[in-house]
């Protein structure tokens, strides 16, 4: 359990405070637009996570796509995997594969429900849940062995994360969920989008005895727009006034390219003291900036983040 | 001769009062008539057709009870050989016994509408050889409130874990059928699935394990669970 296969693993056990990023494959066999985007997140990011057809609409594999990436852009990836779509067979068939061809850090989910996405009659598989998956990559990795003890040839290196979320209302069946997932082995925390630094706070607070390092889930708005749709379409997220007002106010610009601008200073300034400050906490392994079609901003806001701590660099308590 | 008669009839009654007249505590195979259009279309190539209800499920669902099946010989009298309503037609020796009256106008006829759930209609159709039209379509085994109020509740996945989960069943009553949830998928208690209208069964199993001062229960891992499910078939020798 305590060996390190991954940079991203690698760093948050040193208590460097880590970034990642996020790529979506769309429905397309085009990949250069998927590695272009990761190699510029890539300058500012540990690792990238990439997403396996979020909303359940099928789009390119998550797998394919992470590994063409690590390849081609040179960029770690977190590959994530849904329990929505394989059986056990498929899953740890598709986890041997990623690990064969250098993938080392994977993300957990059970994945959105069919009926949302755009095949909604497809069968919902869910064979596993996130927490089997865990215990799957877990036999796999310290055992050497599928679920049912059969033995793999060669070692599997592999580190799993799980998500959380802090906007869980109730959020102590959501804590209980995380303990359990951890106590089967869960290596790390990624969460879904926070954009009130109290339901932040609030969250690590519930989750410091787990001991699994957070990274905790920025999603920077493009426009009031995105935010309003945002808020709009992620029941149980509480976007804070302040930040949906001053994203308002960006609108009212006379052109599309100061609009943009201001946008872009808004979202850097939001959230570099945002994460700055949660940073402080000292209960903050990481950030998980999910940029997706903006990502062009999680730069600006990693080295906000690092001017506003005037480059120093503060290791995390435990 | 008429003594055991008169105890079959009291039988027939103590069933009837047990399985049709308690309908508030019932949990049944829920089923829904297809829609009259297609049910004829499927009717189309036959010329005399027997229709089966049944006294038990379908009754109380009023999908293929006494009312329904006489609409239906209606409805379709131009082809109509005959109908009844048996009283479990998944129970064969019942089927036999309630056919045993009709069997002229069973042989009559070319195709057997069921009125009845999946089960129903397949014994039907093994007991009578006969081209099965099936005109309900089986939804649920379920928990009814009143008709018209029927809720989902089993699954029969053959390996019940309810102690564990305050009563709730997940495979029925969750979406995604977790064994380890609830999922993100969760707002105040509410499953995005179908538009945050129905319950999340995760969140309900935790609130009743709380209520019970049993939540290490649900904290506890539940592992990968056998879903290899094959046709079932139970023969004691």
């Amino acid at each position: 359990m305590n060996r390190v296969f991954s940079k991203l693993m690698s760093e948050i056990q040193s208590g460097k405070f880590v970034y990642t990023g996020e790529i979506s494959p769309g429905k397309t066999t085009r990949i250069e637009g998927l590695i272009r985007s990761a190699g510029v997140l890539g300058k500012h990011v540990t690792a990238c996570n990439v997403t396996d057809n979020p909303r359940a609409r099928a789009n390119m594999s998550s797998l394919a796509a992470s590994i063409a990436i690590q390849e081609k852009a040179g960029v770690e990836v977190i590959c994530q995997m849904t329990a929505r779509d394989r059986n056990r067979i498929a899953l740890t068939s598709d986890l041997l594969g990623a690990a064969a061809l250098g993938v080392r850090n994977v993300l957990v989910m059970s994945g959105d429900h069919p009926s949302l996405g755009d095949n909604p009659l497809a069968m919902p598989v869910y064979d596993l849940d996130s927490a089997h998956m865990v215990e799957l990559v877990r036999r796999m990795v310290d055992e050497g062995t599928d679920l049912v003890g059969n033995r793999i040839d060669g070692e599997v290196r592999l580190h799993v994360g799980v998500v959380g979320n802090p906007n869980a209302d109730p959020i102590e069946v959501e804590i209980a969920k995380l303990e359990r997932k951890a106590e089967i082995g869960a290596e790390f925390i990624q969460t879904q989008a926070v954009f009130d630094i109290e339901v932040a706070e609030r969250f690590l607070d519930s989750v410091e005895g787990i001991g699994v390092p957070v990274l905790i889930g920025i999603m920077p708005c493009r426009s009031f727009r995105t935010a309003e749709q945002i808020e709009k379409n992620v029941p149980g997220i509480r976007i804070p006034q302040e930040y949906l007002e001053r994203l308002r106010g960006a609108e009212e610009l006379p052109d599309l390219a100061s609009k943009e601008e201001r946008a872009d200073f808004i979202n850097e300034e939001y959230f570099s003291s945002m994460i700055s400050d949660l940073r402080r906490t000292g209960r903050l392994a990481g950030a998980h900036i999910m940029g997706v079609s903006y990502n062009q901003i999680v730069g600006r806001i990693v080295e906000a983040v690092q001017k506003r701590e005037g480059g120093k660099r503060s290791k995390r308590k435990g | 001769m008429i003594h055991s008669t008169r105890l079959a009839q009291i039988c027939d009654m103590l069933i009837f009062v047990r399985e049709v007249m308690t309908p508030w505590q019932a949990k049944m195979i829920i089923t829904k008539k297809k829609p009259f259009e297609s049910l004829n279309e499927s009717l189309k190539p036959f010329k005399r057709v027997f229709i089966i209800g049944c006294g038990t499920c379908s009754t109380v669902c009023q999908t293929g009870g006494e009312a329904q099946v006489k609409e239906m010989a209606e409805r379709i009298s131009e082809k109509c050989a005959g109908y009844t309503v048996v009283e479990s037609p998944c129970d064969m020796r019942v089927l036999r016994r309630d056919l045993a009256p009709k069997r002229a106008e069973v042989n009559s006829a070319d195709a057997i509408l069921s009125l009845c759930c999946g089960a129903g209609a397949q014994s039907a159709a093994d007991f009578t050889g006969k081209a099965i039209v099936p005109g309900l379509d089986t939804l649920f085994i379920g928990k009814i409130e009143r008709i018209g109020n029927f809720y989902e509740r089993c699954r029969a996945c053959t390996d019940c874990i309810i102690l564990e989960t305050g009563g709730i069943c997940p495979y029925s009553r969750c979406a995604k059928g977790l064994l380890n949830g609830p999922c993100g998928g969760q707002v105040q208690g509410k499953c995005e699935v179908g538009g945050y209208t129905r319950e999340c069964a995760w969140v309900l199993a935790y609130n009743a394990l709380k209520q019970q001062g049993r939540l290490e229960v649900f904290r506890k891992y539940r592992p990968p669970a056998d879903k290899s499910k094959k046709p079932q078939e139970i023969i004691t020798k």
